[in-house]
């Protein structure tokens, strides 16, 4: 059982006024907040281990290389990856994402497909289709049922030779459903094709392993895991990224460089040019730590008990319109009221001290399955707390008061 | 009618009258409210303020060397700010709209709607509304 309230004494943001009141969060999935751990690490990095990596080979470039490389360790073995060498350090699942599609502009040939779905967020839907207009391959779609769950038969139907790569979401981040990864996963290599999934809302929440999974590639963010922003990872099978074509160039990702002819670094090296955000990364791993310490499964388990009475809660409220009611779900519900506009919504839960995200959650595709114009999302972390739920429904009935 | 700075002090007045933040957007929700809608033949994507989070439409009339201002908005609140933007801008001379000094927003208590994240919010309404009166100037 996890202790709601002792974990919050580790998250200094989260104990401020907003607008004269206490702030509650509830916007998890754009970013958590960071514990103390995390906070400490960077300020002690910066503080005493401050120095380039992989090329000094002074004391403190030794100190900062070995934390630097120490995280992608705890990586590997927080998504139990084979080798260590398979995890790249990114900016973000966004620039994990771009990191394939880039490669893949020279791999696809015309007649080739790529299958993405729906409900991705516009992170995974944009550099395919820029990889697209590149490569003259093709994007095909696979359609959302009403319920938020995606149209598996549609999806099976979509697969064919011509299928190159399947990029999915793990969770959504407009709807919190969970797909059937494993599935999707099997169902395309059988088809002879890759997978990439976008991990993003999946790693702070599910434990994931990419062995037993077999997935190709797999994208998470630092920032959603109670980690720094500015810190990705690209997790991809070690045969894949050593014939992926290199993304960005310059220092770090070389072997030897001659005007002529340079030969790239090893993995990870190869992907990760120039001075990574080290930083960043060495508390990444207080982070990882922080979730491991905690359980993730008790994080979860944690997270599903505040979903399940969120939707208990406010399906007290009148004229409530759930957005997304997948079968399988996770730590966060998106809603709409009707006849209100979920900014006006946002504007005033902001003036209650209340952060929750409106608008369309950089997924229009999604909003434009529903023929909204966005929703007001409630996401939820391992600090948040019933009462918080509680004050939030009675602040939501206020606005709908205000508003009515 | 009175000129922008006089209708300014008018709206400060009547804001600094309201207790707190409750108060004045309920009072802004009213004013949304109370603003007629456009006709939908000018919610088009020419008239339309794109962002991020609520839609805004504004249009603009010249009449005898004035400018007439009409807007709409699917959010409430959006609309509210922009019929108190309308109250001060509207049936004013182009050159005067477009060097307008509208620190009343921050004196009523409205001075988040001018943040960068409010995307759709007073900084992309009043610009497009100075852009409208730059254009009647120049024309």
């Amino acid at each position: 059982m996890i202790d709601g309230s002792k974990i919050r004494a580790q998250f200094p943001a989260l104990h401020q006024k907003v607008n004269g009141k206490d702030l509650i969060y509830f916007d998890n999935a754009a970013s958590s907040q960071k514990p103390q751990v995390v906070l400490d690490a960077i300020s002690n990095y910066y503080h005493y281990d401050n120095a380039n990596v992989h090329r000094g080979v002074h004391y403190l470039s030794q100190k900062a290389t070995d934390k630097f490389e120490n995280t992608r360790k705890s990586v590997q073995a927080f998504i139990n990856a084979k080798n260590s060498c398979e995890i790249i350090f990114t900016k973000g699942a966004t620039d994990s994402i771009n990191l394939v599609a880039n490669g893949y502009r020279s791999i696809l040939n015309k007649g080739d497909e790529i299958i993405i779905s729906q409900m991705e967020h516009h992170s995974n839907i944009v550099p395919w289709q820029i990889c697209c207009e590149i490569s003259g391959a093709e994007l095909k779609i696979i359609p959302m049922l009403d319920d938020g769950d995606l149209d598996m038969e549609a999806f099976e139907n979509l697969l064919s030779e011509k299928t190159k790569l399947v990029a999915i979401t793990h969770i959504s981040n407009s709807l919190g459903t969970i797909n059937p990864v494993e599935k999707i996963i099997n169902k395309t290599h059988a088809a002879g094709a890759k997978i990439l999934i976008d991990g993003a809302q999946a790693a702070p929440h599910t434990f994931v392993d990419v062995q037993a999974l077999d997935v190709d590639y797999y994208c998470f963010s630092a920032q959603k895991m109670y980690g720094p922003t500015g810190v990705g990872v690209l997790y991809g099978k070690k045969n894949l990224l050593t014939t992926l074509p290199p993304y960005q160039s310059g220092g770090e990702m070389i072997k030897e460089v001659s005007l002529k002819k340079t030969t790239y670094a090893d993995l990870p090296h190869k992907f990760e040019a120039g001075t990574p955000n080290i930083a960043g990364v060495v508390a990444f791993k207080s982070a990882l730590d922080f979730i491991t310490d905690l359980g993730i499964e008790n994080i979860a388990k944690h997270e599903d008990d505040l979903l399940k009475y969120a939707i208990e809660k406010l399906s007290e409220i009148s004229d409530i319109q759930f957005i997304g009611k997948a079968k399988k779900r996770a730590a966060l519900v998106s809603f709409n009221i009707e006849g209100l506009h979920p900014y006006d919504m946002g504007v005033l839960l902001d003036k209650m001290g209340i952060a929750i995200r409106t608008g369309h959650h950089c997924a229009q595709p999604i909003m434009e399955h529903y023929k909204i114009s966005g929703t007001a999302r409630m996401s939820f972390a391992i600090y948040n707390t019933k009462q918080e739920i509680d004050s939030c429904i009675t602040a939501i009935k206020k606005a709908q008061i205000m508003l009515g | 009618m009175g000129t922008i700075a006089e209708i300014q002090a008018e709206i400060t007045e009547e804001f600094n009258m309201l207790e707190d933040w409750m108060e004045k957007y309920e009072y802004i929700i009213e004013l949304g409210k109370a603003l007629p809608m456009i006709d939908d033949k000018y919610k088009t994507d020419d008239n339309l303020i794109k962002g991020c989070q609520s839609r805004v439409w504004l249009r603009a009339d010249e009449q005898n060397g004035k400018i007439i201002y009409s807007a709409d908005s699917d959010a409430i609140i959006t609309k509210g700010i922009v019929a108190v933007l309308i109250r001060v801008l509207s049936n004013q001379n182009a050159e005067e709209i477009a060097t307008a000094d509208l620190a009343f927003i921050d004196e009523i208590g409205f001075k988040e709607q001018l943040s960068q994240t409010r995307a759709n919010g007073l900084v992309s309404m009043i610009k497009e509304i100075k852009f409208y009166a730059l254009a009647y100037q120049n024309k």
